[in-house]
């Protein structure tokens, strides 16, 4: 159970994003000192105090032989000018080459975020286009139960009409088997009947009829010719 | 606020000897002081993005007073100082 009254993430640090680092550093007065010492001693004793602190320091140890002048002091004397002269000389060529390098991780780290935004917003994109095909589920499965319902269609018919066909032959068969027993009766009938007509014309009526042809055959030569 | 719990800065000079007695003076104390101080250190003047020689010139400013500090005893004396 969640008690709403109760405040959520007050006192526990957040560790991402991590806050950005300062620009600059501390102020520091002449590479040594921090500007809190002069701000320090600023409200009794005004500018130039820090300066006189450090004057009357340094003379007390050099009388005191508290800091004793040997060999070392003019090896330190030489190191400290020459580093001074280079860090005066080539400090910002240093401090820009650096900067650079900065720059460069900077910028590449800032590509691999800005590729990770962008993929996935193209993740986003595509999963909104899924979620807007899902609305068409209805149409995809109307134009398959159309298929189906046209494919069965067409088994049926190409079904029908083998079936047809099937009993077309066989009906056809019986017709043309009918349709032969006839012919060949005629064709036995009228041989018959022939052969009987042939024997039965003897000779003497073949002579009576060859006679009767050639009668009428003048006749009709007369005829012709009267015509012509 | 109460004497523990101020910062060095902020204890007056005669209260001093009372606020280190209110410190944690044990090893794991003594380490975890010493850490604090350095990561303000290291946070002020070195982890920045523009620092400048500030940083590490202080560090060995005072690695030569501590060295002088320590050899003080020996330069001082009268052999060394004419050997050289």
């Amino acid at each position: 159970v969640l008690h709403t009254t109760r405040p959520l993430h007050t006192t526990q640090q957040c560790l991402v994003p991590l806050p950005p680092l300062p620009e600059k550093g501390g102020e520091v007065r002449y590479g040594l000192i921090p500007e809190e010492f002069f701000q320090f001693l600023y409200p009794k004793t005004g500018v130039t105090g820090p300066y006189m602190l450090g004057t009357g320091l340094l003379l007390y140890f050099l009388s005191k032989e508290i800091y004793v002048i040997n060999h070392e002091t003019v090896a330190a004397a030489c190191t400290l000018s020459v580093i001074i002269y280079g860090v005066k000389k080539y400090g910002s060529r240093v401090a820009a080459f650096a900067d650079k390098l900065n720059e460069e991780k900077v910028a590449n780290v800032l590509a691999v975020k800005n590729e990770a935004i962008k993929d996935l917003e193209t993740a986003i994109e595509q999963e909104k286009k899924e979620q807007w095909r899902v609305e068409g589920r209805s149409y995809l499965f109307d134009a398959k139960r159309n298929n189906i319902a046209m494919l069965l269609e067409t088994n049926y018919r190409e079904r029908l009409l083998t079936v047809y066909n099937e009993v077309k032959k066989r009906l056809d068969y019986h017709v043309a088997m009918q349709n032969l027993k006839r012919q060949k009766e005629q064709d036995h009938m009228i041989q018959w009947v022939e052969k009987n007509v042939v024997q039965s014309i003897t000779p003497q009526q073949q002579k009576e009829s060859i006679a009767k042809c050639i009668l009428d055959l003048k006749a009709l030569s007369k005829s012709a010719q009267a015509a012509v | 606020g109460p004497l523990s719990e101020r910062r060095l800065m902020d204890v007056r000079l005669g209260e001093l000897p009372v606020w280190l007695a209110t410190r944690d003076l044990s090893p794991q104390g003594l380490l975890g002081g010493v850490q604090k101080a350095w990561s303000s250190y290291y946070d002020k003047y070195i982890n920045v993005k523009r620092g400048g020689p500030a940083g590490i010139s202080m560090l060995l400013a005072g690695y030569c007073l501590l060295s002088y500090g320590w050899n003080y005893q020996h330069i001082s004396k009268i052999s060394f100082l004419v050997s050289v």
